[in-house]
């Protein structure tokens, strides 16, 4: 990891408890990225995520700790730092249009009306909206406002994009499509990305690094997985790449057992050094006796 | 289905209304002689007691009279004799200027409070204080520090319409959804920017909400703090023609305050319906 593009460094969130106490989300958390790359966090809810997002966007603060991005201590929000947001937050009494203009002035304020048309216009096309630009967020369905979110976020062509669960509000087909459109743009324009979600298919389409959580309160980052596949993948034929369930299932496991005892199990990790895994072959993936098979065939599907 | 409903309730309306002027009519019409009298007593005592006529004026006596007043609104005949439209012209200025004064105070310092939790519980205490106290109570105080009638009238109308617009836009401004500003303060737009295209917007329904309860409060106030500072004003004139005993002349004032009150609430209405977003 030598380019460390954005750099977490031992940040703490701790909120008042209701005893007068403090409650931790997490303590000492590192986590870096490099340059045009795209990282995902999975975790169960509560495991301070969001929080995590929302310190990276400088909407939260950490109690303790720091965030660098590209060289800089970052304070407060920046234009650097877009965000997409959960509930894809457009302004309702602005058009599509208006929405991503209000992006554009916001970061060129100098710019004229016609030259701040035409940025918004080619991001409004990028995301594919084409002919809706002077609709309003209540004429579009789910995923046209999320696209919407997306090209706000784009437009002010920022060094990283943030999304909290972007697309978690959307049906599966459009979903789909809009994770496609993303990777796309992502991987078109070198974006860097740093996503939250909970879907573990779309970590694994989407992200070239997934940094897995532990349960909150007291969160850890417990694992930091490579996606070992190839980086040119469909989302159609993803399945079918060999690496695939050997990856998915580690994901899988950890949310399902270790995101809950490993706090418990590991008592050695160093949150300066989380360990790296990059699941493939060489990793057992049919560890199953034939007995074990005999008694959990689900499994043996499954793997 | 809407178009048929809606003239159904019409005809609704209007049967209700005209058996109200019905009853109006029945109710105070004279029920024949009712007492023997010379002619020259009969001429002194008049209709109420030879016919047994209502004192109450009737529905065709009001509407003659209304019929009077509307084909010269505008005469002016000194100062007890003037046209129920500059009557009506002088309480609506009147109520115009306190209300102006009112918004221009209300709603920075409704922005204020919003926005600052610590100008919203130091100033909490005061509003709630100050809020409940009746606006004819501040009268005395007006007129004496004042010293002039119609403006301490102007005042009562400011202190009424103050309340409703400060609390409405101090909790428009506060509930304005926490996403909105996130998204305003990750564009980096400062707080002036964020304060007239985020919050202003996202907040206007709410704030004209209360304009639009302000400005009923200040037509119902009016008419009470004219007939305490005289001198003009549809409230002068209600209180005027009681003194003449003219009730024909009350009841038309009555009903013109009505409709005036509605007009100034459609305006309000509209307006509102202007600001309102669909989500």
């Amino acid at each position: 990891m030598t380019d460390k593009f954005i750099s977490i460094e031992g940040i703490a969130r701790r909120y008042p408890g209701a005893d007068g106490g403090q409650i931790s989300v997490f303590e000492d958390l590192w986590l870096s990225m490099s340059r045009g790359e795209f990282g995902c966090v999975i975790g169960h809810s509560g495991c301070g995520k969001t929080t995590v997002l929302n310190i990276l966007a400088g909407l939260d603060e950490p109690s303790e700790g720091a965030v660098i991005v590209d060289g800089q201590a970052i304070e407060g929000t920046s234009l650097d730092r877009a965000v997409i947001f959960q509930s894809h937050a457009l302004l309702p009494w602005r058009t599509v249009l208006g929405n991503v203009s209000y992006a554009v002035t916001s970061k060129w304020r100098n710019w004229d009306r016609a030259k701040v048309k035409a940025h918004a216009q080619k991001f409004i096309d990028l995301v594919g909206l084409t002919g809706s630009e002077h609709k309003r967020p209540s004429e579009l369905s789910g995923g046209m406002k999320q696209r919407v979110g997306i090209a706000r976020a784009l437009s002010i062509t920022p060094k990283i994009m943030l999304m909290d669960e972007p697309f978690s509000a959307l049906d599966a087909l459009t979903r789909g499509t809009l994770q496609d459109e993303v990777r796309r743009i992502c991987l078109e324009t070198g974006q860097t990305a740093f996503m939250i979600t909970h879907d573990v298919d779309e970590a694994i389409y989407l992200a070239d690094k997934i940094f897995l959580m532990t349960n909150g309160p007291g969160a850890v980052l417990a694992e930091i997985v490579e996606n070992p596949l190839p980086k040119d993948r469909g989302r159609i034929d993803l399945h079918r790449h060999p690496y695939y369930y050997a990856l998915r299932n580690h994901i899988v496991d950890f949310l399902v057992s270790r995101s809950k005892t490993f706090a418990a199990t590991v008592t050695n990790h160093d949150p300066r050094n989380v360990p790296i895994v990059r699941p493939g072959l060489s990793e057992p993936t049919i560890v199953a006796s034939p007995k074990m098979i005999e008694t959990s065939p689900a499994q043996t599907i499954a793997r | 289905m809407t178009s048929s409903l809606r003239f159904r309730a019409a005809i609704v309306s209007i049967v209700l209304f005209a058996a109200f002027l019905g009853i109006w009519h029945i109710s105070t019409r004279g029920t024949g002689t009712v007492a023997n009298m010379t002619p020259e007593y009969a001429k002194l005592m008049g209709l109420t007691a030879t016919a047994g006529k209502s004192a109450m004026p009737g529905p065709l006596d009001v509407g003659a009279k209304l019929w009077e007043h509307l084909k010269s609104p505008f005469y002016d005949n000194g100062p007890n004799d003037k046209g129920l439209g500059i009557q009506l012209g002088y309480s609506i200025a009147r109520v115009g200027l306190g209300y102006f004064l009112a918004v221009i105070v209300a709603i920075p310092l409704g922005f204020l409070i919003g926005m600052s939790p610590l100008f919203s519980k130091a100033l909490d205490p005061f509003i709630q204080v100050l809020k409940p106290i009746s606006p004819l109570a501040w009268m005395p105080l007006a007129l004496y520090t004042i010293k002039d009638s119609s403006i301490s009238a102007i005042f009562v109308i400011f202190i009424c319409s103050v309340w409703p617009m400060l609390l409405n836009t101090s909790f428009g401004v506060a509930a304005v959804r926490k996403e909105w500003i996130n998204v305003a303060r990750t564009l980096e737009v400062g707080t002036v920017r964020r304060a007239f295209t985020v919050i202003l917007p996202a907040a206007a329904p709410t704030i004209l909400t209360g304009m639009r309860i302000s400005i009923g409060i200040a037509w119902l106030v009016i008419v009470a703090a004219e007939m305490l500072v005289g001198g003009t004003g549809i409230g002068y004139f209600v209180w005027n023609e009681w003194n003449n005993l003219s009730i024909t002349n009350v009841i038309i004032a009555i009903l013109l305050i009505g409709i005036v009150g509605m007009l100034l609430d459609q305006i309000l209405a509209r307006f509102t319906r202007m600001v309102t977003f669909p989500e």
